[in-house]
């Protein structure tokens, strides 16, 4: 069965999405991006979708759940790369996608998890 | 019905020239039009009424022997509409054949009342048809104007600068209606892109009114950009347009609003980790003194 590969970076997960999303795919990387954050102790989730040309209410409502199920599990999500055609489309469904942070590149979105990181518990713990 | 194509075949100079004459007398334009010009179209219409009459006859406007006829009216009439004639006069160019028509009819008809009351009915029929047609072609050709100045007015409005590396500005000036937001929210995605830029300022200062509308669109592309990583910055507000907002509780809370441009790049800039420093001192300017001096 095809899979969405979830690789580790440290203390983030680098998901890149290059096929067309559908249901089971998308529970399938639910799944495994729950699993990972517990099993590595993930803080941080970088989803590139600059490859996705084609979205709908589906595939929105997907990356909004996983970015709410990675903050339950102590993870920021951060979406990068989005295309101009997609996020009008999703401006026009009305997801704003209001819970997840977004970057331009994969190197940006790194920026702004590594920064959450390094002023996220772990200074705080460093102070203390 | 082939008397009134004879009539007018065989006093063609005849009705030519009183037609010309009853033209100039209504409406004189020899500013845009020459004599030989006007002479040669009313000849061309001429000869293309009597092939009309002959093949398709008066009645039936829509018969393909009309298509010469048709064609030349409406060439003749786009082009009058663009050399600046008003449709009154492009109109009175067909009507002014009516009264040298009669004429001319009565002339050769006088024996039967009936005769002469056929032909000459059927002839303002056909001549009040044409003149819509004139009308019409004018129209057509005002329209396609709009339309194209419209198109440009679209491309032309919404240039995107880019102010810095990382940092865009979108101008709009004008109205923001539903057809001018995708514009400008496609080109400033685009630019985004590929810039690659984390900023955007959108400067609202030539938007004459903000309604619910024009914010709702620009809300839409502020979020659109966010889905891709970029921020935006709203300038140029204007004090009328705040309180505007205020009274109609547009929520513009999540999105940065600054009352201008300078104000919006500097944010910019400081967010993007960026400071900007005089690096001599300024010119000597009446003010100066006021402030207090930088140590060297």
């Amino acid at each position: 069965m095809d899979r969405i590969p979830v690789l580790r970076m440290g203390p983030l997960l680098l998901i890149t999405i290059q096929v067309d999303m559908h249901d089971k795919l998308a529970i399938q990387l639910q799944d495994d991006v729950t699993n990972r954050i517990s099993e590595w102790g993930s803080t941080g989730v970088l989803i590139d979708i600059s490859s996705l040309e084609i979205v709908d209410s589906f595939i929105g409502r997907m990356l909004a759940n996983i970015a709410a199920m990675s903050r339950v599990l102590g993870a920021e999500t951060v979406v990068v790369g989005m295309q101009p055609a997609v996020a009008i489309t999703l401006v026009e469904l009305g997801m704003s996608l209001p819970g997840v942070q977004t970057a331009l590149s994969v190197e940006a979105g790194m920026e702004l998890l590594y920064g959450a990181v390094t002023t996220g518990p772990e200074n705080e713990r460093g102070e203390a | 019905m082939n008397d009134l194509a004879e009539t007018i075949s065989q006093n063609e100079n005849k009705l030519r020239s009183e037609w010309i004459r009853t033209m100039s007398s209504a409406v004189e334009r020899s500013d845009l039009i020459g004599k030989a010009e006007l002479n040669d179209q009313c000849a061309s219409i001429l000869q293309a009424l009597v092939e009309g009459v002959r093949t398709s006859g008066a009645e039936n406007l829509a018969g393909a022997g009309w298509n010469s006829a048709r064609e030349l009216l409406n060439s003749i009439s786009s082009s009058r509409a663009r050399q600046g004639f008003s449709p009154l006069e492009i109109a009175t160019f067909v009507l002014s054949l009516k009264q040298p028509l009669f004429a001319l009819i009565r002339e050769k008809m006088a024996k039967s009342q009936d005769a002469l009351f056929d032909t000459i009915w059927s002839a303002t029929q056909l001549l009040d048809q044409l003149a819509l047609v004139t009308t019409e072609a004018y129209i057509t050709t005002r329209e396609e104007f709009i339309l194209r100045q419209q198109q440009e007015l679209l491309e032309l409005s919404t240039p995107v600068v880019k102010l810095w590396d990382g940092i865009l500005a979108l101008p709009i000036i004008g109205t923001l209606d539903s057809a001018r937001t995708q514009v400008v929210m496609e080109s400033l995605l685009q630019t985004v892109v590929a810039t690659n830029s984390r900023y955007a300022i959108i400067d609202i200062t030539g938007v004459p009114t903000v309604d619910t509308l024009v914010a709702q669109h620009l809300l839409k592309t502020i979020t659109a950009a966010r889905l891709m990583g970029a921020e935006c910055i709203i300038s140029g507000v204007r004090p009328q347009i705040a309180q505007t907002i205020v009274h109609l509780g547009i929520n513009l809370e999540d999105v940065v609003t600054k009352a201008n441009l300078a104000d919006a790049f500097a944010l910019a800039l400081q967010r993007s980790g960026r400071t900007v420093v005089r690096t001599s001192a300024a010119p000597r300017s009446p003010m100066s003194g006021l402030f207090t001096k930088r140590e060297e």
